[in-house]
């Protein structure tokens, strides 16, 4: 077997969608790949900005965010105050030097297991061809204090 | 806590120093006006480089423990900075990381966004430096009369707490003097029994809330669809919460303590008092603040008011790179 890189990818997903989309991936045995660690939160509204910088400070290289479709969000419209702050982490992300592909916005409703198995894949070989994440100034290593508590956490 | 100095009669000592800053929190020190001779009356000034003179070995001389409190002031962006901070640690009973760039960066912080050697190619090589020879420092020297040093340049600027074990945190940039002149009364009250001092590891001399809270303008729901910036603007509304008129203003995730100082004369808050209470990255809380009240479900159009902000990194981490979750100068 090469010696593939295998990237750490955090995702967030909503309780009444992606989550379940993902759990109805599993019930029909859809695979999807083992690198994105699922963190199930009540809304996509719920994602602080703060729990994707975390994340990549402590190791991940690609973070995917996952909400219901618009108009469609069971707390009416927290969706789109997610996509809005996606598209605000994305250009800050810039400002850091850190490629804006690495957080990922998906709307995935809780009968699309399928899509969101393949939404996965195609995340996790967007990320592998992006390299790990290293920052273009002073490397991880000297910054981030912790570099592999991600690693712990069982897939 | 009480002096436990071997003569009672001694003074107590005070020491404020300044790594990399600007001198800005010296001047916020003095500008306490009057208060300054209670300082003084109060306190033996045993280190403070700024307003008289000093030489580092009288510090190292000087028994461990033996300053009673030291206002250190200023980012640790060499070994010279993290020597002092090293030694005033460890000569002080209280140290207080004094002003924005020793708790969390401050401008010059903002070098964290770029490499030591941008950083050496923009002072040393760019069209505004005559330096023919290409000349870069060097730690050591060496000329006829020996070898000269100068401090070793860190690829981060690191805060404070990131090289010594740190007391109380006083922000600000630089901290308001009637701040400064609250935490003297306080200090001047626990000498004198009548006081005790906070817990280990507060913030000092400033609120627990946010600048909004401090801030006399009108606030209403919030729905933005364009942001400005103060040049642009014909009039500013002397009423209406900046925000609202399209102005990136930072108040809601800065501490108050400062008065609402800049919004009350039409600048936005940039931000200097440091995160709020409870606050684990300040930019974080910014863009979470932000994007909830961008009036918009269109991609294309938060892209077109999102134009608006040109610099967002620059923006949202003015004060607080240096200890942000992505550029901390930590080095594990």
């Amino acid at each position: 077997m090469s010696e593939q890189f295998e990237p750490v990818i955090i995702g967030f997903t909503c309780n009444w969608c992606s989550y379940r989309a993902a759990d109805m991936a599993g019930t029909a045995r859809i695979k999807y790949p083992p690198n994105v660690r699922l963190v199930r939160l009540m809304c996509s509204g719920r994602l602080d900005p703060t729990f994707v910088l975390k994340a990549l400070s402590n190791g991940a290289d690609g973070v995917l965010i996952t909400g219901c479709h618009p108009g469609e969000c069971h707390y009416l419209e927290q969706n789109y105050k997610a996509l809005r702050r996606y598209h605000l982490l994305r250009r800050t992300l810039i400002g850091f030097g850190i490629e804006p592909e690495r957080v990922k916005l998906v709307w995935a409703s809780a009968a699309e297991g399928v899509q969101l198995a393949k939404q996965i894949a195609g995340f996790v070989d967007e990320i592998r061809a992006l390299g790990p994440l290293a920052w273009s100034m002073p490397s991880k290593q000297q910054l981030v204090a912790e570099p592999s508590v991600m690693e712990e956490v069982p897939a | 806590m009480s002096h436990n100095g071997s003569k009672p009669t001694e003074k107590p000592k005070f020491a404020m120093y300044w790594a990399s800053s600007c001198g800005g929190c010296e001047i916020a020190v003095l500008n306490i006006g009057p208060k300054i001779l209670d300082v003084d009356a109060a306190f033996d000034v045993v280190f403070w480089p700024v307003a008289m003179d000093a030489k580092y070995k009288d510090v190292e001389a000087m028994d461990d423990g033996s300053i009673l409190l030291t206002l250190f002031n200023g980012g640790i962006r060499n070994d010279e900075n993290e020597r002092l901070a090293n030694l005033l640690r460890r000569k002080s009973q209280i140290l207080v990381a004094f002003g924005s760039c020793a708790i969390e960066g401050c401008i010059p912080g903002l070098a964290n966004f770029s490499s030591q050697d941008q950083i050496f190619d923009a002072v040393y090589a760019s069209v505004s430096t005559d330096n023919a020879g290409g000349i870069r420092p060097k730690t050591h020297t060496t000329v006829p009369e020996g070898i000269l040093h100068i401090p070793e340049f860190y690829p981060v600027l690191k805060t404070l707490d990131q090289v010594v074990d740190v007391d109380y945190y006083m922000p600000g940039c630089p901290p308001e003097s009637h701040q400064i002149a609250t935490v003297i009364d306080l200090v001047l009250a626990v000498l004198e029994g009548k006081a005790e001092l906070p817990p280990k590891g507060a913030v000092i001399g400033a609120g627990d809330s946010t600048c909004c809270d401090e801030c006399p303008r009108q606030r209403n729901v919030k729905k933005i669809t364009k942001f400005v910036r103060i040049h642009e603007m014909d009039a500013i509304d002397p009423d209406l919460c900046l925000l609202e008129q399209g102005i990136l203003c930072n108040g809601m995730a800065t501490r108050s303590g400062c008065g609402a100082l800049c919004p009350q004369h039409n600048a936005p808050c940039i931000g200097c008092y440091g995160p709020a209470e409870g606050v684990v990255d300040y930019g974080a809380r910014i863009m979470s603040a932000l994007a909830s009240v961008i009036d918009s479900r269109d991609p294309d159009e938060i892209e077109r008011i999102l134009d608006g902000i040109p610099d967002p990194a620059g923006s949202f981490y003015r004060f607080n790179l240096a200890h942000s979750l992505l550029r901390t100068g930590k080095v594990g």
